[in-house]
């Protein structure tokens, strides 16, 4: 009876884990909060090709700066283009309405993005973009079908497309997908484009939540403190049960 | 100085005696286990999340526009926002945990048997202020779970004959969720029902101290004072307050203070709690999507429907009752009934052994088959309802339920062991 009723909830939870997923394998995203260089080149690149569409409404740029080490100076002239203050939030002018009748749906504020879609979604999304003449922006997406998104990366990857390959399988030849190339029209090679998605990703996944690190610092002290709290805590219990028992 | 201000006091309210009567004289079985931590557990976290939700407050905004800006407010401008936002969102989560084993331990031991019916009714009250203080509560950053969350289990109270509409549009206090909603959810949520909770843990523990507390062996601690009850060098080392020995017609066996030995062993149980909570706060804050559920980091939008709506995970096993029932108005009553069969245990369960120690195999099977049925039906009410899922939540709702009908029929003419005459 109990071993019937184990092997259902195995059942269950492993029936759920499938239903979950999307419908591309996600790839993992290579998150190094503590990398420095890799949170500013993913701020520089959200600056120059995300924020004319996607605001961060909820960040400031004075927090960026200061958790990813950048002078408030440098990042004044490197970073902000339209004349804003430190102190204000990471904007752009275009409204909603616009956006929604520019793409089909407002672009979504990008604050907690990674942590509506996760890290690895947001890398897998970014790769996979395909030339497809019938969208509108001659893109389409494996992870985000039909997605009104344009490629705009595509300055750095090159146009992308689904390639295929003739392959005998069973003795027949036929159209394999091999994955998704670009025609070399892009500044980056393919490892540094994914490098720069990497480090994009990694810069909305600080975004996210930009107390991560200070919450697992501050979670070690805390954990060291209690345990040394219950240590304490037993010996006094001990002491005072020697009555009891 | 200080003795003669003591006594002055004293004389016009008797702080020492109240406290001599329900802490430092009040006999508390000897035997309690792992399972009596929850009780003093749950009220460290009800602590935490009226002080957490205090200084939440403080900057938080109770408007359709403003709300969810707020809260990423928190987060991120307010020095150690973060740190109260996910206190307070674990606390809610932990909440329910602790007073889930509290229910549980009352169940294995018999607790709610006579004479503990009443406090047992307080403790269910409780639950229910609680589950309306949790899901008002979840409204409130306004994200896109907080508000179709919410659309889901409001419309639960639509599907009532004759009045189901209106009373929605009552408690919305707009067609749709709104401002409106939002407003009156806050309220409720800061002031009104925690000022109900407060008073119903006085009422739970003043009725407990009347009863004096159940233990693992489900043996009553406070004998007749017959001359037949030899007391043992340990039963005379400690004095308990008069009341509980009713000026002499009592004894009071295997007992000890429940201050301090109840307050130190607590402590560690507190230590060992918030070793887990701390963990939580600090590594897992949205607990696997389970405490902080991942559109919920979205803002609230009306138009936009989330592919798969479920509610927080304590919600789940009623919600899977809920929607294992084809009829709608059968759904919520099934799942109305499934509270209420917990409310009415003193009454169904017709044993006179109280703890699962000395009742029948039968009882420890069943019991058993409850924490099953529960724990199935929480994991299926996070599912979505199709295919083997709405069956599982059938068997399961069913199940569920053949627990308390059980109980009804072999309670009465239980085979129970012998109950020993004191502590063991």
């Amino acid at each position: 009876m109990m071993k019937n009723l184990f092997s259902v909830m195995a059942l269950v939870a492993s029936s759920w884990a499938m239903a979950a997923g999307p419908a591309v394998p996600l790839d993992k995203a290579p998150i190094d909060l503590t990398d420095k260089a890799s949170l500013q080149n993913g701020a520089k690149l959200f600056q120059n090709y995300c924020l004319g569409c996607h605001q961060m409404q909820y960040q400031r740029y004075s927090r960026t700066f200061r958790d990813l080490g950048i002078p408030e100076d440098v990042g004044m002239e490197n970073l902000m283009f339209t004349g804003e203050k430190v102190g204000d939030h990471i904007t752009n002018n275009m409204s909603a309405k616009d956006g929604e009748k520019w793409f089909g749906a407002t672009p979504p504020d990008l604050t907690n993005v990674a942590r509506v879609r996760g890290p690895d979604w947001l890398y897998t999304y970014l790769r996979s973009f395909y030339a497809d003449p019938a969208r509108p922006f001659g893109v389409n997406n494996d992870v985000f079908p039909m997605v009104g998104m344009p490629h705009v990366l595509q300055e750095l990857q090159g146009l992308p497309y689904k390639a295929y390959e003739t392959r005998l399988v069973d003795g027949e030849s036929k159209q394999v997908y091999v994955g998704i190339k670009t025609d070399g029209s892009g500044e980056l090679s393919a490892e540094e484009y994914d490098r720069a998605v990497a480090d994009l990703v990694n810069y909305l996944e600080y975004v996210g939540e930009p107390t991560k690190l200070e919450s697992r610092e501050l979670g070690v002290k805390v954990m060291v403190f209690l345990l040394i709290f219950f240590v304490l805590a037993y010996l006094l219990k001990k002491e005072y049960w020697r009555d009891v028992h | 100085m200080f003795k003669n201000l003591m006594s002055w006091i004293e004389y016009r309210l008797p702080f020492m005696e109240k406290m001599n009567l329900h802490v430092m004289q009040y006999p508390a079985p000897k035997n309690f286990n792992f399972w009596y931590f929850f009780g003093s557990l749950a009220m460290l976290v009800l602590v935490n999340q009226i002080l957490t939700g205090i200084w939440l407050t403080m900057n938080y905004e109770p408007s359709a526009e403003g709300a969810f800006a707020s809260v990423e407010y928190i987060m991120r401008d307010v020095d150690y926002g973060w740190l109260l936002r996910y206190m307070h969102s674990t606390g809610a989560s932990a909440f329910f945990v602790v007073v889930y084993l509290h229910m549980l331990r009352g169940m294995m031991y018999g607790s709610y048997q006579k004479p503990r019916e009443l406090l047992w009714i307080f403790g269910m009250l409780i639950f229910l202020v609680l589950m309306a203080e949790a899901f008002m509560g979840y409204l409130l950053p306004w994200g896109q779970m907080s508000f179709w969350g919410a659309q889901v289990i409001i419309s639960i109270f639509g599907v009532i004959p004759g009045i189901g509409d209106d009373l929605t549009l009552w408690i919305r206090g707009d067609y749709v969720i709104s401002g409106a909603t939002l407003n009156r959810f806050f309220a409720l949520h800061v002031i009104a029902l925690p000022l109900v909770l407060v008073i119903l843990v006085f009422l739970h523990i003043m009725a407990l101290h009347e009863v004096g507390s159940n233990n693992p062996d489900g043996i009553d601690i406070k004998k007749d004072n017959d001359g037949t009850v030899e007391l043992t060098e340990a039963d005379k080392k400690f004095t308990f307050h008069q009341y509980f020995t009713r000026g002499g017609k009592k004894v009071i066996v295997d007992a000890i203070p429940f201050h301090p030995y109840y307050t130190v062993k607590d402590l560690v149980g507190v230590a060992g709690f918030l070793l887990v909570f701390a963990w939580v706060i600090f590594f897992l804050p949205e607990g696997g999507g389970y405490f902080l559920e991942p559109p919920n980091f979205e803002a609230a939008n009306p138009l936009k429907t989330p592919a798969h709506i479920a509610p927080v995970w304590y919600f789940t096993p009623f919600y899977a009752i809920l929607r294992a029932v084809p009829d709608q108005l059968f759904g919520a009553v099934f799942m109305f009934l499934a509270i209420l069969a917990l409310a009415l245990l003193p009454w169904i369960d017709r044993g006179s052994v109280r703890s699962i120690r000395y009742r029948s195999g039968l009882h420890t099977a069943n019991l058993i088959n409850f924490c099953v049925s529960f724990v199935a039906l929480g994991v299926l009410g996070v599912l979505p309802a199709e295919g083997i899922y709405t069956l599982l939540a059938q068997i399961f709702s069913f199940t569920y339920f053949g627990f308390f009908v059980l109980l009804w029929f072999y309670s009465k003419n239980e085979k129970t062991k012998p109950l020993p005459v004191r502590l063991t």
